[in-house]
């Protein structure tokens, strides 16, 4: 699925590759990949994200290239925030939008895949520790004969 | 049902692990600290990644290597350091040398009736370094092949905890 859209458009679809390459993201929510599509669904963000996939810029470039008021291109611009495609930070009066997911969102998925590795190596430990239990047990007996 | 896992970062340097098992502290410490059994659990088949060796001298002063390979890279990659204080059957600290911004990590095993509550600390030696690892192993602007790269550079980090 994200294959040929990344083909398409020409820059990665960072969300919905992880999701599909890796079992590891948990970021892949249905939500989260409904909100990525949706936002890929107008042409203008398209054209947004073709943008920044060569160059960060700020909302008021963005408008101007567009021709397209502030208030437009900040609404476009969040959809796309909302949908983990780009992220903004404003430096003084200039917000600059590049492509990528948050920093505190990129830290979550972090933690979370870090979590899911722990969780797959304990629950194979669980594995061991109930035999070991098992044979605690056995030698126990032997040892009371 | 298992158990649940939680991860949380406690500070600005440190991430908290914690697990509760079904068993007494002297079998979950036997389990992580003897390498044949070591082997069976800590490269689960989800993460892609298996032992070529894993040799642990599990006690203080003692120091481990474990060597993994990957689909995805041609050479193993071997993972070192060495045990601080391993103090049977309660708690182990060991070094991760293998980058001298690796962790120093303590693992608890502490008895909670016939369960074992399992603490794993890992002490970054700063925020900075902390972030970099997050970072590193986040997928960030860029072509697609170096997200890949760095996916799997990813995989290869979390194997190292």
């Amino acid at each position: 699925m994200a294959g040929p859209m990344q083909l398409a458009l020409g820059f990665p679809l960072h969300t919905a590759y992880s999701c599909y390459i890796l079992n590891l993201m948990v970021q892949c929510q249905r939500v989260h990949l409904d909100a990525s599509f949706a936002a890929l669904s107008d042409a203008t963000r398209r054209g947004i994200l073709e943008r920044l996939g060569r160059a960060d810029a700020s909302i008021t470039d963005l408008a101007e290239k567009f021709h397209m008021t502030l208030t437009g291109m900040k609404k476009h611009v969040g959809v796309l925030e909302q949908a983990g495609l780009v992220t903004t930070e404003k430096v003084g009066r200039v917000r600059t939008c590049k492509l990528g997911i948050h920093r505190l969102e990129e830290e979550a998925a972090w933690i979370e895949r870090y979590r899911q590795l722990w969780e797959a190596r304990f629950d194979e430990l669980d594995k061991i520790v109930e035999e070991l239990k098992l044979d605690g047990r056995v030698d126990g007996r032997k040892k009371r004969k | 049902m298992n158990n649940p896992t939680t991860v949380e970062r406690k500070s600005e340097r440190e991430l908290v692990v914690t697990r509760t098992f079904n068993g007494p502290p002297h079998i979950v410490f036997e389990a992580w600290t003897k390498p044949e059994l070591l082997k069976r659990w800590w490269t689960p088949k989800s993460i892609g990644i298996s032992f070529v060796s894993c040799e642990a001298d599990v006690r203080t002063g003692g120091t481990y290597r474990f060597v993994f390979s990957h689909a995805a890279s041609e050479e193993p990659m071997a993972f070192f350091g060495r045990y601080i204080e391993v103090t049977p059957p309660s708690r182990i600290v060991w070094t991760n040398e293998e980058s001298a911004d690796g962790p120093v990590s303590t693992v608890t095993f502490e008895e909670k009736g016939d369960q074992t509550l399992l603490v794993l600390h890992e002490l970054y030696p700063s925020k900075q370094t902390l972030d970099e690892a997050i970072a590193s192993g986040s997928t960030g602007t860029g072509a697609a092949g170096e997200q890949f790269e760095q996916l799997d550079e990813l995989l290869v980090t979390l194997v190292r905890s």
